[in-house]
């Protein structure tokens, strides 16, 4: 949903610049989970829900903890259970799932609706479903399966990181619900600053000797932060790609392709004007005259 | 129609006028250029920002990212009658090599240095071909983008792919498209005519396509 006492930095399907861009002084938000400290108690999923009003969906149940399979058009954070066999024995692993609010956004990029997603001058991602046609390029663009898409609706939803809230100089909902402090909400240089001291203090203490803080630069960074027991063993984490990038065939696409497709279509139409005023029609008897 | 008839029409003409679309060839030939031009004008929209108004002038995004995948099977169903009609005119001829090979004459408009051509000319052949074999892949591509929500997540990363795929073939055939605009309209007089009425004008058949127009006179003649 869009908020108008955010600042925008980037407009979805949007040609030319952004107005009113760089007026204003913000600084990155970030979100920080700490897997590390994560009970898996869903205290998240549920103040999700409840500050966006939505009803609770239908859980499943498949014979492990996680509420649903992933994430929905109105259930935006998910706990990943994640079981993984190691040397010392079996590691359960809980992930918080949501959209990463990347500073380099896929579903931005390729979204061709005029104002359907916007990026905030703090970093955060938002979709504006009023704008919103239903097209799902931005699941096309997104590198981590976040945009869900009602098909009663016909538009596509994900996590705002509560820009309503931080709008109004609040925590997001999930942050305020979370017993064990293993979610943070600051600026981004902030979240780095402890999510790395937290890491040392793994990697120090405990046998995680390759603990390490999970902010992508494939996407420019994220403004969701992780902190993990192996940085680069991201997947393991209920599909985290280790190394996410904005997909290589939407970057061609949304990139050169859009501009050689134009600049074609202009050539083309060019091309047959000139052929015109320089060789004209094929006057039929004129070319009778030629042949007999 | 590869066999033509002669018709002499109402208004008085001194000249034989020969059929060269029926009704039903050109009924379907137009319900086929108006979906493509749809789906041309609501695709650019989605192209482009800087053609994203279009969608306003269709009546919004929401609209067209409906009835862009609809129009898409009409335009299918037209095409593949339009093929299943002339697809004997389309199979290349002996003679289409050599047209090939003097391209760079025809589009000078030297066209006494042009190999004698049937009802439709090598050139028209390969747009027949290119826009038929694209309708394929915008066909394949087009289902997956038409419902991406039914596909599982597992699958998601063939959709990128899959795009730029439906964007590239999309502006193969807007190329294809100007030439056969230009060419119809203002390049070969007497060719919209033939679409629009159904009829040219012996001497049009005779200069443009010989050998159909002398299969029809040989048919005239009771060959």
């Amino acid at each position: 949903m869009s908020n108008g006492t955010l600042e925008i930095k980037a407009i979805s399907g949007h040609r030319g610049g952004t107005p009113g861009r760089g007026v204003s002084r913000d600084y990155d938000v970030c979100k920080l989970v700490d897997t590390t400290t994560c009970i898996g108690c869903k205290a998240c999923e549920v103040a999700c829900v409840e500050w966006n009003g939505y009803d609770f969906r239908q859980t499943t149940f498949d014979n492990f903890y996680q509420t649903m399979p992933e994430t929905a058009w109105n259930f935006w954070n998910l706990i990943k259970f994640n079981e993984v066999e190691t040397e010392n024995g079996l590691q359960w692993l809980m992930r918080k799932d949501q959209c990463m609010h990347c500073e380099e956004p896929g579903c931005l990029i390729a979204c061709p609706a005029d104002g359907a997603i916007v990026q905030y001058t703090n970093g955060i991602v938002d979709f504006n479903q009023e704008h919103c046609i239903g097209c799902q390029y931005c699941v096309t663009g997104c590198p981590f399966n976040i945009p869900k898409f009602n098909t009663e609706t016909k538009k596509v939803y994900k996590c705002t990181l509560c820009s309503d809230r931080v709008g109004a100089g609040l925590e997001p909902a999930c942050i305020k619900s979370c017993p064990t402090g293993c979610l943070h909400f600051g600026s981004k240089e902030d979240m780095l600053g402890l999510a790395n001291e937290r890491a040392d203090q793994i990697k120090r203490e405990t046998s995680h000797k390759n603990a390490g803080v999970y902010d992508p630069s494939g996407v420019g960074g994220t403004h969701v932060i992780y902190v993990l027991h192996d940085k680069d063993k991201a997947e393991q984490y209920g599909g985290l790609p280790q190394n996410p990038t904005v997909p290589f065939f939407v970057t061609m696409w949304k990139g050169p392709l859009k501009w050689l497709g134009g600049f074609g279509m202009a050539a083309g139409v060019l091309g047959v004007f000139m052929h015109y005023i320089r060789f004209g029609p094929k006057e039929v008897d004129k070319q009778e005259e030629v042949k007999q | 129609m590869s066999g033509g008839v002669i018709a002499r029409p109402t208004a008085a003409t001194s000249e034989d006028q020969i059929v060269r679309y029926t009704f039903i060839e050109r009924a379907y030939h137009w319900i086929n250029a108006i979906t493509y031009t749809y789906l041309l004008l609501s695709g650019l929209a989605l192209f482009t920002p800087y053609l994203w108004w279009m969608a306003s002038v269709l009546g919004g995004g929401g609209t067209i990212r409906f009835w862009h995948p609809w129009v898409g099977l009409v335009y299918l169903v037209t095409i593949l009658w339009m093929h299943t009609k002339w697809k004997r005119d389309m199979k290349s001829i002996p003679q289409d090599e050599k047209w090939n090979k003097n391209i760079k004459n025809y589009i000078e408009n030297r066209d006494a240095a042009m190999p004698p051509q049937g009802r439709f000319n090598a050139g028209q052949k390969q747009f027949w071909w290119v826009m038929l074999y694209c309708t394929f892949i915008l066909l394949v591509t087009g289902i997956i983008m038409w419902i991406p929500e039914k596909m599982p997540p597992g699958f998601h990363w063939v959709l990128p792919i899959v795009v730029f795929i439906h964007s590239v073939t999309a502006l193969v055939t807007i190329a294809a498209f100007i030439i056969h605009v230009y060419m119809s309209i203002w390049m070969t007089p007497g060719s919209m005519k033939a679409m629009t009425g159904g009829y040219v004008s012996t001497t049009w058949a005779r200069t443009h396509h010989r050998l159909w127009y002398e299969n029809i006179l040989r048919g005239r003649n009771g060959d």
